[in-house]
Protein backbone atom coordinates (compact mmCIF):
# COMPACT_ATOMS: atom_id res chain seq x y z
CA UNK A 1 0.00 0.00 0.00
CA UNK A 2 0.87 3.44 -0.97
CA UNK A 3 1.86 6.09 1.78
CA UNK A 4 1.23 9.02 -0.32
CA UNK A 5 -2.19 10.58 -0.42
CA UNK A 6 -4.26 12.20 -3.05
CA UNK A 7 -6.46 15.54 -2.18
CA UNK A 8 -9.06 17.11 -4.61
CA UNK A 9 -8.83 20.67 -5.39
CA UNK A 10 -11.63 21.92 -5.92
CA UNK A 11 -12.13 24.84 -8.26
CA UNK A 12 -15.37 26.69 -9.34
CA UNK A 13 -15.33 29.38 -11.95
CA UNK A 14 -11.43 29.49 -12.22
CA UNK A 15 -11.09 30.12 -8.83
CA UNK A 16 -10.00 27.34 -6.07
CA UNK A 17 -12.20 27.34 -3.38
CA UNK A 18 -10.92 27.59 -0.05
CA UNK A 19 -12.50 23.79 0.46
CA UNK A 20 -9.29 22.51 -2.05
CA UNK A 21 -7.00 24.36 0.49
CA UNK A 22 -8.95 22.45 3.67
CA UNK A 23 -8.59 19.50 1.83
CA UNK A 24 -4.82 19.32 1.29
CA UNK A 25 -4.32 20.12 4.96
CA UNK A 26 -6.49 17.21 6.14
CA UNK A 27 -4.31 14.72 3.54
CA UNK A 28 -1.11 16.45 4.81
CA UNK A 29 -1.78 15.19 8.21
CA UNK A 30 -2.57 11.22 7.13
CA UNK A 31 0.47 11.70 4.66
CA UNK A 32 2.64 13.28 7.32
CA UNK A 33 1.45 9.89 9.77
CA UNK A 34 2.29 7.64 7.40
CA UNK A 35 5.62 9.32 5.84
CA UNK A 36 3.54 9.80 2.33
CA UNK A 37 3.75 12.84 0.11
CA UNK A 38 0.32 14.70 -0.26
CA UNK A 39 -0.39 15.07 -4.34
CA UNK A 40 -3.20 17.85 -5.43
CA UNK A 41 -5.33 16.79 -8.15
CA UNK A 42 -6.96 20.00 -10.00
CA UNK A 43 -9.20 20.38 -12.55
CA UNK A 44 -10.51 23.10 -14.91
CA UNK A 45 -10.10 24.95 -18.05
CA UNK A 46 -6.65 26.00 -19.38
CA UNK A 47 -5.10 28.48 -16.78
CA UNK A 48 -6.30 27.02 -14.22
CA UNK A 49 -2.87 25.75 -13.35
CA UNK A 50 -1.61 28.80 -12.24
CA UNK A 51 -3.30 28.29 -8.87
CA UNK A 52 -0.31 25.25 -7.96
CA UNK A 53 1.84 27.28 -6.04
CA UNK A 54 -1.02 27.89 -3.59
CA UNK A 55 -1.85 23.88 -2.97
CA UNK A 56 1.97 23.51 -2.47
CA UNK A 57 2.06 26.17 0.23
CA UNK A 58 -0.73 24.52 1.96
CA UNK A 59 1.32 20.97 1.64
CA UNK A 60 1.02 19.46 -1.56
CA UNK A 61 4.17 18.21 -2.72
CA UNK A 62 2.86 17.71 -6.41
CA UNK A 63 -0.20 19.40 -7.87
CA UNK A 64 -1.68 17.05 -10.46
CA UNK A 65 -3.13 19.65 -13.12
CA UNK A 66 -6.03 17.99 -15.52
CA UNK A 67 -6.78 21.16 -18.11
CA UNK A 68 -9.65 20.50 -20.74
CA UNK A 69 -12.29 23.28 -22.02
CA UNK A 70 -15.33 21.05 -21.04
CA UNK A 71 -13.77 21.39 -17.20
CA UNK A 72 -15.20 25.05 -17.74
CA UNK A 73 -18.03 23.94 -15.69
CA UNK A 74 -18.21 21.10 -13.21
CA UNK A 75 -18.06 18.15 -15.02
CA UNK A 76 -18.09 15.12 -12.49
CA UNK A 77 -18.31 12.48 -14.53
CA UNK A 78 -14.97 13.20 -16.51
CA UNK A 79 -13.77 13.89 -13.06
CA UNK A 80 -14.67 11.21 -11.45
CA UNK A 81 -13.43 9.19 -14.07
CA UNK A 82 -9.72 10.47 -14.34
CA UNK A 83 -9.56 10.46 -10.03
CA UNK A 84 -10.29 7.06 -10.19
CA UNK A 85 -7.83 6.20 -13.18
CA UNK A 86 -5.21 8.30 -11.42
CA UNK A 87 -5.62 6.09 -7.95
CA UNK A 88 -4.25 3.23 -10.15
CA UNK A 89 -0.97 4.86 -9.82
CA UNK A 90 -1.15 3.85 -5.92
CA UNK A 91 -2.92 5.66 -3.38
CA UNK A 92 -3.35 5.00 0.39
CA UNK A 93 -6.27 7.48 0.24
CA UNK A 94 -8.22 10.36 -1.65
CA UNK A 95 -9.44 13.11 0.53
CA UNK A 96 -12.26 15.24 -0.86
CA UNK A 97 -13.81 18.63 0.20
CA UNK A 98 -17.36 17.41 2.01
CA UNK A 99 -18.99 20.34 -0.22
CA UNK A 100 -21.79 20.31 -2.60
CA UNK A 101 -19.32 19.55 -5.11
CA UNK A 102 -16.99 17.03 -3.20
CA UNK A 103 -19.69 15.13 -1.77
CA UNK A 104 -20.57 14.47 -5.55
CA UNK A 105 -17.25 13.36 -6.45
CA UNK A 106 -16.31 11.01 -3.25
CA UNK A 107 -18.88 8.25 -3.49
CA UNK A 108 -18.41 7.96 -7.26
CA UNK A 109 -14.96 7.75 -7.21
CA UNK A 110 -15.03 5.63 -4.29
CA UNK A 111 -17.31 3.23 -5.81
CA UNK A 112 -15.59 3.20 -9.27
CA UNK A 113 -12.62 1.36 -6.83
CA UNK A 114 -15.15 -0.48 -5.09
CA UNK A 115 -14.07 0.71 -1.65
CA UNK A 116 -16.20 2.25 0.62
CA UNK A 117 -16.61 6.08 1.55
CA UNK A 118 -16.60 8.19 5.11
CA UNK A 119 -18.67 11.74 4.50
CA UNK A 120 -18.37 14.63 6.39
CA UNK A 121 -15.44 14.11 8.71
CA UNK A 122 -14.96 16.50 11.60
CA UNK A 123 -11.77 14.70 12.46
CA UNK A 124 -9.98 11.93 10.80
CA UNK A 125 -7.02 9.76 12.56
CA UNK A 126 -4.32 7.62 10.41
CA UNK A 127 -2.13 4.78 11.19
CA UNK A 128 -0.34 2.39 8.43
CA UNK A 129 -3.71 0.59 7.62
CA UNK A 130 -6.72 2.23 8.54
CA UNK A 131 -8.25 6.15 9.16
CA UNK A 132 -10.99 6.55 11.63
CA UNK A 133 -13.25 9.50 11.42
CA UNK A 134 -15.73 10.89 13.46
CA UNK A 135 -18.39 11.83 11.63
CA UNK A 136 -22.23 13.81 12.53
CA UNK A 137 -25.06 11.81 11.67
CA UNK A 138 -28.86 11.95 13.31
CA UNK A 139 -28.54 15.84 12.61
CA UNK A 140 -25.46 16.34 14.41
CA UNK A 141 -27.26 14.81 17.31
CA UNK A 142 -24.64 11.58 17.43
CA UNK A 143 -21.06 11.72 16.83
CA UNK A 144 -20.18 8.57 15.38
CA UNK A 145 -16.88 6.87 15.04
CA UNK A 146 -15.78 5.20 11.86
CA UNK A 147 -13.35 3.15 10.57
CA UNK A 148 -12.27 2.65 7.10
CA UNK A 149 -10.27 -1.15 6.50
CA UNK A 150 -10.71 -1.09 2.61
CA UNK A 151 -7.18 0.69 1.09
CA UNK A 152 -7.14 3.39 -0.59
CA UNK A 153 -9.79 4.95 1.92
CA UNK A 154 -11.95 7.05 0.56
CA UNK A 155 -12.81 10.61 2.82
CA UNK A 156 -14.81 13.57 2.45
CA UNK A 157 -13.81 16.30 5.46
CA UNK A 158 -16.28 19.05 6.63
CA UNK A 159 -15.58 22.33 5.52
CA UNK A 160 -14.29 24.64 8.20
CA UNK A 161 -13.10 21.50 10.22
CA UNK A 162 -9.36 21.54 9.02
CA UNK A 163 -8.48 24.97 8.26
CA UNK A 164 -6.24 25.88 6.00
CA UNK A 165 -2.53 25.38 6.70
CA UNK A 166 0.49 26.97 5.61
CA UNK A 167 2.80 24.31 5.34
CA UNK A 168 5.46 25.11 2.07
CA UNK A 169 6.05 21.74 -0.27
CA UNK A 170 7.10 21.93 -3.81
CA UNK A 171 3.92 22.12 -5.41
CA UNK A 172 5.97 20.43 -8.32
CA UNK A 173 3.15 20.56 -11.57
CA UNK A 174 2.58 17.42 -13.19
CA UNK A 175 0.07 17.54 -16.08
CA UNK A 176 -2.18 14.84 -16.70
CA UNK A 177 -4.63 14.23 -19.41
CA UNK A 178 -8.49 13.46 -18.29
CA UNK A 179 -9.56 9.83 -18.82
CA UNK A 180 -12.19 9.77 -22.19
CA UNK A 181 -13.41 12.79 -23.96
CA UNK A 182 -14.83 15.34 -20.75
CA UNK A 183 -17.01 16.91 -23.69
CA UNK A 184 -19.00 13.57 -24.07
CA UNK A 185 -19.80 13.49 -20.54
CA UNK A 186 -23.25 11.92 -20.30
CA UNK A 187 -24.09 14.39 -17.22
CA UNK A 188 -23.86 18.07 -18.61
CA UNK A 189 -23.60 21.37 -16.54
CA UNK A 190 -24.87 24.10 -18.87
CA UNK A 191 -25.00 26.76 -16.52
CA UNK A 192 -23.88 28.07 -13.00
CA UNK A 193 -24.92 30.78 -11.74
CA UNK A 194 -23.19 32.47 -9.00
CA UNK A 195 -25.02 35.28 -6.92
CA UNK A 196 -23.41 37.85 -5.68
CA UNK A 197 -19.34 36.32 -5.67
CA UNK A 198 -18.60 38.58 -2.74
CA UNK A 199 -20.77 37.21 -0.46
CA UNK A 200 -19.58 35.00 2.00
CA UNK A 201 -20.78 31.34 2.15
CA UNK A 202 -22.83 30.07 4.96
CA UNK A 203 -20.28 27.31 5.32
CA UNK A 204 -17.12 29.64 5.76
CA UNK A 205 -18.46 32.96 7.40
CA UNK A 206 -17.49 33.26 11.03
CA UNK A 207 -20.54 35.32 12.11
CA UNK A 208 -24.24 34.25 10.54
CA UNK A 209 -27.05 36.17 11.13
CA UNK A 210 -30.23 34.11 10.17
CA UNK A 211 -33.82 35.81 10.27
CA UNK A 212 -37.18 33.72 10.71
CA UNK A 213 -40.99 34.38 10.92
CA UNK A 214 -40.89 37.16 13.47
CA UNK A 215 -39.43 39.35 10.71
CA UNK A 216 -42.67 39.62 9.21
CA UNK A 217 -42.12 40.05 5.92
CA UNK A 218 -39.35 39.58 3.25
CA UNK A 219 -38.48 43.07 3.03
CA UNK A 220 -37.81 43.16 6.89
CA UNK A 221 -35.08 40.95 5.94
CA UNK A 222 -33.06 44.18 4.74
CA UNK A 223 -32.18 44.60 8.88
CA UNK A 224 -31.17 41.25 8.86
CA UNK A 225 -28.70 42.03 5.83
CA UNK A 226 -27.17 45.67 7.30
CA UNK A 227 -26.23 43.70 10.78
CA UNK A 228 -24.41 41.73 8.16
CA UNK A 229 -22.73 44.39 6.68
CA UNK A 230 -21.63 45.80 9.92
CA UNK A 231 -20.06 42.93 11.06
CA UNK A 232 -18.22 42.45 7.73
CA UNK A 233 -17.43 38.76 7.86
CA UNK A 234 -20.83 37.66 8.33
CA UNK A 235 -23.42 35.58 5.95
CA UNK A 236 -27.50 35.64 6.06
CA UNK A 237 -29.18 32.37 6.87
CA UNK A 238 -32.73 31.79 7.30
CA UNK A 239 -35.23 29.14 8.76
CA UNK A 240 -37.30 26.66 6.58
CA UNK A 241 -40.28 28.89 7.34
CA UNK A 242 -38.73 31.57 5.36
CA UNK A 243 -37.20 29.41 2.56
CA UNK A 244 -40.57 27.79 2.13
CA UNK A 245 -42.43 31.11 1.92
CA UNK A 246 -39.81 32.24 -0.48
CA UNK A 247 -38.54 35.37 1.16
CA UNK A 248 -35.12 33.85 1.00
CA UNK A 249 -33.75 31.33 -1.32
CA UNK A 250 -33.81 27.48 -0.66
CA UNK A 251 -29.83 27.33 -0.50
CA UNK A 252 -29.79 29.81 2.84
CA UNK A 253 -31.38 27.49 4.97
CA UNK A 254 -30.40 26.31 7.96
CA UNK A 255 -31.50 23.24 9.53
CA UNK A 256 -31.93 19.48 9.82
CA UNK A 257 -32.77 19.15 6.11
CA UNK A 258 -30.73 22.16 5.42
CA UNK A 259 -27.22 23.52 5.91
CA UNK A 260 -25.31 22.57 9.00
CA UNK A 261 -23.34 25.66 10.24
CA UNK A 262 -21.35 26.06 13.15
CA UNK A 263 -19.72 29.71 13.22
CA UNK A 264 -17.84 31.42 16.16
CA UNK A 265 -21.11 33.48 16.25
CA UNK A 266 -24.68 32.75 15.34
CA UNK A 267 -27.16 35.69 15.62
CA UNK A 268 -30.62 34.29 15.52
CA UNK A 269 -33.57 36.70 14.90
CA UNK A 270 -36.96 36.56 14.67
CA UNK A 271 -36.25 32.65 15.37
CA UNK A 272 -38.57 30.67 17.54
CA UNK A 273 -35.85 27.67 17.59
CA UNK A 274 -37.76 24.28 15.58
CA UNK A 275 -35.95 21.42 16.52
CA UNK A 276 -35.65 21.18 12.45
CA UNK A 277 -33.87 24.63 13.02
CA UNK A 278 -31.77 24.32 16.54
CA UNK A 279 -30.68 20.50 14.56
CA UNK A 280 -28.59 23.37 11.84
CA UNK A 281 -27.26 26.03 14.01
CA UNK A 282 -26.16 23.89 17.67
CA UNK A 283 -22.85 23.51 17.31
CA UNK A 284 -22.16 27.17 17.39
CA UNK A 285 -19.67 28.55 19.33
CA UNK A 286 -21.32 31.48 20.27
CA UNK A 287 -25.64 31.74 19.83
CA UNK A 288 -27.49 35.12 20.40
CA UNK A 289 -31.06 35.50 20.15
CA UNK A 290 -33.55 37.80 19.74
CA UNK A 291 -37.23 36.79 20.15
CA UNK A 292 -40.16 38.67 21.58
CA UNK A 293 -41.57 35.06 23.33
CA UNK A 294 -39.50 34.67 26.27
CA UNK A 295 -40.56 30.64 26.44
CA UNK A 296 -39.07 30.10 22.58
CA UNK A 297 -37.00 27.38 22.53
CA UNK A 298 -34.31 29.41 21.04
CA UNK A 299 -33.38 30.77 24.07
CA UNK A 300 -32.89 27.49 26.04
CA UNK A 301 -29.35 27.11 23.65
CA UNK A 302 -28.85 30.57 23.31
CA UNK A 303 -25.69 32.33 25.49
CA UNK A 304 -27.37 35.44 24.91
CA UNK A 305 -30.92 36.07 24.60
CA UNK A 306 -32.89 39.21 24.10
CA UNK A 307 -36.50 39.61 24.33
CA UNK A 308 -38.08 41.94 22.41
CA UNK A 309 -39.73 43.29 18.81
CA UNK A 310 -36.81 41.75 16.54
CA UNK A 311 -37.39 44.98 14.21
CA UNK A 312 -37.14 47.30 16.91
CA UNK A 313 -33.44 45.53 18.60
CA UNK A 314 -31.98 44.69 14.70
CA UNK A 315 -31.44 48.83 13.43
CA UNK A 316 -29.73 49.39 17.41
CA UNK A 317 -27.76 46.40 17.36
CA UNK A 318 -25.97 46.99 13.51
CA UNK A 319 -25.38 50.80 15.24
CA UNK A 320 -23.79 49.53 18.09
CA UNK A 321 -22.34 47.08 16.01
CA UNK A 322 -20.67 49.73 13.70
CA UNK A 323 -19.38 51.20 16.45
CA UNK A 324 -18.04 48.77 18.08
CA UNK A 325 -16.13 47.85 14.92
CA UNK A 326 -14.69 51.47 14.15
CA UNK A 327 -13.49 51.95 17.60
CA UNK A 328 -11.43 48.36 17.28
CA UNK B 1 -41.86 5.62 -17.07
CA UNK B 2 -41.00 3.21 -14.68
CA UNK B 3 -39.55 4.59 -12.04
CA UNK B 4 -37.65 3.08 -8.69
CA UNK B 5 -37.41 5.14 -5.05
CA UNK B 6 -34.81 3.82 -2.40
CA UNK B 7 -36.20 4.40 0.73
CA UNK B 8 -34.78 3.83 4.54
CA UNK B 9 -36.62 3.76 8.08
CA UNK B 10 -34.83 6.03 9.82
CA UNK B 11 -36.22 7.35 13.83
CA UNK B 12 -37.69 10.88 14.53
CA UNK B 13 -35.39 13.26 15.35
CA UNK B 14 -36.87 15.48 17.05
CA UNK B 15 -36.01 13.89 20.56
CA UNK B 16 -33.26 13.16 22.71
CA UNK B 17 -31.28 10.06 21.29
CA UNK B 18 -29.98 7.21 24.01
CA UNK B 19 -26.78 5.12 22.96
CA UNK B 20 -27.97 1.45 23.57
CA UNK B 21 -25.48 -0.10 26.09
CA UNK B 22 -23.46 -1.70 23.11
CA UNK B 23 -22.26 1.49 21.98
CA UNK B 24 -22.65 1.28 18.65
CA UNK B 25 -26.56 1.77 18.06
CA UNK B 26 -28.90 3.99 19.40
CA UNK B 27 -31.44 3.15 21.99
CA UNK B 28 -34.58 2.56 20.10
CA UNK B 29 -36.95 2.10 23.19
CA UNK B 30 -39.88 5.02 22.42
CA UNK B 31 -38.61 6.07 18.95
CA UNK B 32 -41.20 6.84 16.44
CA UNK B 33 -39.98 6.01 12.63
CA UNK B 34 -40.51 6.97 9.62
CA UNK B 35 -39.12 7.27 5.77
CA UNK B 36 -36.43 9.55 6.07
CA UNK B 37 -36.52 12.90 5.02
CA UNK B 38 -35.46 13.32 2.01
CA UNK B 39 -36.25 9.46 0.93
CA UNK B 40 -40.03 11.30 1.34
CA UNK B 41 -39.26 13.98 -0.82
CA UNK B 42 -37.79 11.61 -3.49
CA UNK B 43 -41.15 9.47 -3.12
CA UNK B 44 -43.40 12.49 -3.64
CA UNK B 45 -41.49 13.53 -7.01
CA UNK B 46 -42.12 10.09 -8.50
CA UNK B 47 -45.89 10.42 -7.81
CA UNK B 48 -45.67 13.53 -8.93
CA UNK B 49 -43.92 12.45 -12.03
CA UNK B 50 -46.23 9.30 -12.51
CA UNK B 51 -49.21 12.00 -12.13
CA UNK B 52 -48.14 14.36 -14.71
CA UNK B 53 -47.53 11.72 -17.08
CA UNK B 54 -50.75 9.62 -16.07
CA UNK B 55 -48.73 6.50 -16.93
CA UNK B 56 -45.85 4.60 -15.31
CA UNK B 57 -45.10 2.57 -11.91
CA UNK B 58 -43.54 3.36 -8.83
CA UNK B 59 -41.72 1.09 -6.99
CA UNK B 60 -40.36 1.48 -3.55
CA UNK B 61 -37.36 -0.08 -2.33
CA UNK B 62 -35.76 -0.52 1.07
CA UNK B 63 -33.21 -2.48 2.59
CA UNK B 64 -32.98 -3.96 6.69
CA UNK B 65 -35.08 -5.83 8.87
CA UNK B 66 -38.56 -6.65 8.63
CA UNK B 67 -39.79 -4.08 10.36
CA UNK B 68 -38.80 -1.66 6.60
CA UNK B 69 -42.17 -3.08 5.49
CA UNK B 70 -44.03 -0.37 7.45
CA UNK B 71 -41.96 2.21 6.07
CA UNK B 72 -42.58 0.23 2.40
CA UNK B 73 -46.19 0.65 3.07
CA UNK B 74 -46.02 3.96 4.04
CA UNK B 75 -44.71 5.05 0.56
CA UNK B 76 -47.88 2.49 -0.75
CA UNK B 77 -50.20 4.66 1.14
CA UNK B 78 -49.08 7.93 -0.54
CA UNK B 79 -49.45 6.34 -4.02
CA UNK B 80 -46.35 4.22 -4.41
CA UNK B 81 -47.45 1.17 -6.69
CA UNK B 82 -45.48 -2.34 -5.57
CA UNK B 83 -42.62 -2.85 -2.55
CA UNK B 84 -39.43 -4.71 -2.41
CA UNK B 85 -38.12 -5.09 0.70
CA UNK B 86 -33.95 -6.18 0.84
CA UNK B 87 -33.99 -8.63 3.67
CA UNK B 88 -30.80 -7.91 6.28
CA UNK B 89 -30.95 -8.07 9.75
CA UNK B 90 -29.25 -5.18 9.95
CA UNK B 91 -27.83 -2.20 8.07
CA UNK B 92 -24.84 -1.90 7.80
CA UNK B 93 -22.73 1.59 7.78
CA UNK B 94 -20.83 1.10 4.15
CA UNK B 95 -22.73 2.48 1.63
CA UNK B 96 -21.20 0.81 -0.72
CA UNK B 97 -22.07 -2.58 0.53
CA UNK B 98 -25.72 -1.53 0.46
CA UNK B 99 -24.95 -0.20 -2.99
CA UNK B 100 -24.35 -3.67 -4.31
CA UNK B 101 -27.52 -5.34 -2.82
CA UNK B 102 -29.69 -2.33 -4.09
CA UNK B 103 -27.84 -2.57 -7.80
CA UNK B 104 -28.34 -6.15 -7.50
CA UNK B 105 -32.07 -5.67 -7.51
CA UNK B 106 -32.52 -2.76 -9.91
CA UNK B 107 -30.22 -4.40 -12.26
CA UNK B 108 -32.02 -5.58 -15.58
CA UNK B 109 -35.38 -3.85 -13.87
CA UNK B 110 -36.29 -2.09 -16.94
CA UNK B 111 -36.23 1.90 -14.60
CA UNK B 112 -35.92 4.92 -16.47
CA UNK B 113 -35.35 6.63 -13.44
CA UNK B 114 -33.78 6.15 -10.19
CA UNK B 115 -34.52 8.14 -7.40
CA UNK B 116 -33.13 8.23 -3.43
CA UNK B 117 -32.64 10.54 -1.08
CA UNK B 118 -29.91 12.75 -1.18
CA UNK B 119 -28.51 11.12 1.90
CA UNK B 120 -30.33 9.71 4.65
CA UNK B 121 -30.95 11.82 7.82
CA UNK B 122 -29.48 9.34 10.62
CA UNK B 123 -26.00 7.89 9.46
CA UNK B 124 -25.66 11.02 6.33
CA UNK B 125 -23.02 9.85 4.33
CA UNK B 126 -25.06 10.82 0.82
CA UNK B 127 -23.38 8.10 -1.14
CA UNK B 128 -25.69 5.41 -1.57
CA UNK B 129 -27.60 6.66 -4.71
CA UNK B 130 -24.20 7.61 -6.13
CA UNK B 131 -22.63 4.56 -5.29
CA UNK B 132 -25.79 2.33 -6.96
CA UNK B 133 -25.40 4.85 -9.84
CA UNK B 134 -21.84 3.66 -10.75
CA UNK B 135 -22.20 -0.15 -9.91
CA UNK B 136 -25.31 -0.07 -12.90
CA UNK B 137 -23.39 1.98 -15.01
CA UNK B 138 -25.92 4.68 -15.12
CA UNK B 139 -25.43 8.22 -14.68
CA UNK B 140 -26.05 10.31 -11.68
CA UNK B 141 -27.24 13.98 -10.72
CA UNK B 142 -27.14 14.37 -6.77
CA UNK B 143 -28.83 16.29 -4.70
CA UNK B 144 -31.13 18.37 -6.76
CA UNK B 145 -33.74 20.62 -5.75
CA UNK B 146 -35.97 21.14 -9.54
CA UNK B 147 -36.17 18.03 -12.15
CA UNK B 148 -38.15 18.89 -15.53
CA UNK B 149 -38.76 16.26 -18.37
CA UNK B 150 -37.83 17.23 -22.22
CA UNK B 151 -38.70 14.45 -24.19
CA UNK B 152 -36.20 11.99 -22.68
CA UNK B 153 -33.90 14.15 -20.86
CA UNK B 154 -33.98 15.02 -17.51
CA UNK B 155 -33.61 18.59 -16.36
CA UNK B 156 -32.37 19.71 -13.20
CA UNK B 157 -31.15 22.46 -10.59
CA UNK B 158 -28.83 21.49 -8.32
CA UNK B 159 -27.80 23.89 -5.39
CA UNK B 160 -24.13 24.78 -4.52
CA UNK B 161 -22.68 26.57 -1.88
CA UNK B 162 -23.92 30.08 -2.65
CA UNK B 163 -24.48 29.20 -6.39
CA UNK B 164 -26.23 26.50 -8.31
CA UNK B 165 -26.21 24.53 -11.35
CA UNK B 166 -28.24 23.83 -14.30
CA UNK B 167 -28.07 20.02 -15.32
CA UNK B 168 -28.98 17.84 -18.08
CA UNK B 169 -28.83 13.68 -18.17
CA UNK B 170 -30.21 11.48 -21.05
CA UNK B 171 -32.50 9.07 -19.09
CA UNK B 172 -31.90 6.21 -17.51
CA UNK B 173 -30.49 7.93 -14.67
CA UNK B 174 -30.09 7.98 -10.82
CA UNK B 175 -31.14 11.59 -9.58
CA UNK B 176 -30.64 12.39 -6.07
CA UNK B 177 -33.30 15.07 -4.17
CA UNK B 178 -32.78 17.54 -1.70
CA UNK B 179 -35.32 19.53 -0.09
CA UNK B 180 -36.90 21.88 -2.33
CA UNK B 181 -38.62 19.38 -4.97
CA UNK B 182 -42.05 18.33 -3.21
CA UNK B 183 -43.17 18.51 0.22
CA UNK B 184 -44.23 14.63 0.52
CA UNK B 185 -48.35 13.91 0.79
CA UNK B 186 -50.40 12.83 3.77
CA UNK B 187 -51.67 9.30 2.95
CA UNK B 188 -55.35 9.26 2.48
CA UNK B 189 -57.00 6.82 4.24
CA UNK B 190 -58.11 5.36 1.34
CA UNK B 191 -54.57 5.16 0.04
CA UNK B 192 -53.81 3.62 4.05
CA UNK B 193 -56.19 1.32 2.74
CA UNK B 194 -55.23 0.37 -0.76
CA UNK B 195 -51.63 0.29 0.48
CA UNK B 196 -52.85 -3.09 2.46
CA UNK B 197 -53.36 -5.14 -1.10
CA UNK B 198 -50.17 -3.91 -2.82
CA UNK B 199 -47.68 -6.27 -3.62
CA UNK B 200 -44.82 -6.28 -1.15
CA UNK B 201 -41.84 -8.90 -2.50
CA UNK B 202 -39.27 -10.06 0.18
CA UNK B 203 -35.62 -11.34 -1.27
CA UNK B 204 -32.78 -11.70 0.84
CA UNK B 205 -30.28 -8.49 0.02
CA UNK B 206 -27.11 -9.61 -1.31
CA UNK B 207 -24.26 -7.19 1.09
CA UNK B 208 -21.05 -7.00 -0.11
CA UNK B 209 -18.66 -7.46 3.32
CA UNK B 210 -19.08 -4.41 5.06
CA UNK B 211 -15.55 -2.22 5.44
CA UNK B 212 -16.62 0.67 7.25
CA UNK B 213 -17.35 -0.12 10.39
CA UNK B 214 -19.42 1.31 13.21
CA UNK B 215 -16.60 1.81 15.95
CA UNK B 216 -18.56 3.50 18.55
CA UNK B 217 -21.46 6.30 19.02
CA UNK B 218 -21.22 9.48 21.42
CA UNK B 219 -23.48 11.98 22.11
CA UNK B 220 -22.32 15.39 21.85
CA UNK B 221 -21.00 17.84 24.81
CA UNK B 222 -23.93 19.55 26.02
CA UNK B 223 -24.62 23.27 25.27
CA UNK B 224 -24.36 24.77 28.42
CA UNK B 225 -28.00 26.37 29.69
CA UNK B 226 -29.18 29.65 27.75
CA UNK B 227 -29.24 32.88 29.12
CA UNK B 228 -31.60 35.29 29.15
CA UNK B 229 -29.64 39.11 29.26
CA UNK B 230 -32.77 41.24 29.11
CA UNK B 231 -35.45 42.86 27.50
CA UNK B 232 -36.12 45.25 24.43
CA UNK B 233 -33.08 47.77 22.81
CA UNK B 234 -31.82 48.94 26.53
CA UNK B 235 -29.79 45.40 26.33
CA UNK B 236 -27.84 45.89 23.28
CA UNK B 237 -24.95 48.03 25.11
CA UNK B 238 -24.63 45.15 27.20
CA UNK B 239 -24.77 42.09 24.02
CA UNK B 240 -22.20 44.22 22.39
CA UNK B 241 -19.95 43.93 25.59
CA UNK B 242 -20.78 40.40 26.18
CA UNK B 243 -19.41 39.79 22.96
CA UNK B 244 -16.47 42.14 22.84
CA UNK B 245 -15.25 40.91 26.70
CA UNK B 246 -16.63 37.49 27.33
CA UNK B 247 -17.63 35.73 24.25
CA UNK B 248 -14.79 37.88 22.33
CA UNK B 249 -16.32 37.40 18.69
CA UNK B 250 -16.64 40.91 18.06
Amino acid sequence: MSNNVLAFAESRGGDLRRAALEAVTAARAIADVRGGAVHAILFGAPGIGAHAPRLGAHGADSVIVVEHAAFAQNNPEAVAATIAAHMGRGYGALICPASATGKDIAPRVAAKLQVPVASDAVAMTANAASITVTHPGYTGKILQTLTLTATPAVVSVRPGSFLPKENAKAGAVEVLAPVGDPAASRVKVTETATGNTAKLDLGEAPVIISGGRGLKEAANFTLVEELAAAFGNAAVGATRAVTDDGWRPHADQIGQTGRLVSPDLYIACGISGAIQHLAGMRTSKTIVAINKDKEAPIFKIADYGIVGDVLEILPVLTAAVKQAKASG
Amino acid sequence: MKIAVCIKRVPDMDVRFKIAPSGTAVDESGLKFDISDFDGYAVEAALQIREKLNAGEVVVISLGPDVVQETLRKAMSMGADRAVQLKAETIPADSYAIATALAAELQGGGYDLILFGRMSIDTAHGATGAMTAELLGLPVVNAISKLEFDGGTAKMRRELEGAYELVECALPAVVTIDEGIARPRYPSLKGIMAAKKKPLEIRPAQLAEPRLVLDAMALPPERSAGRIIGEGSAVVPELVRLLKEEAKVL
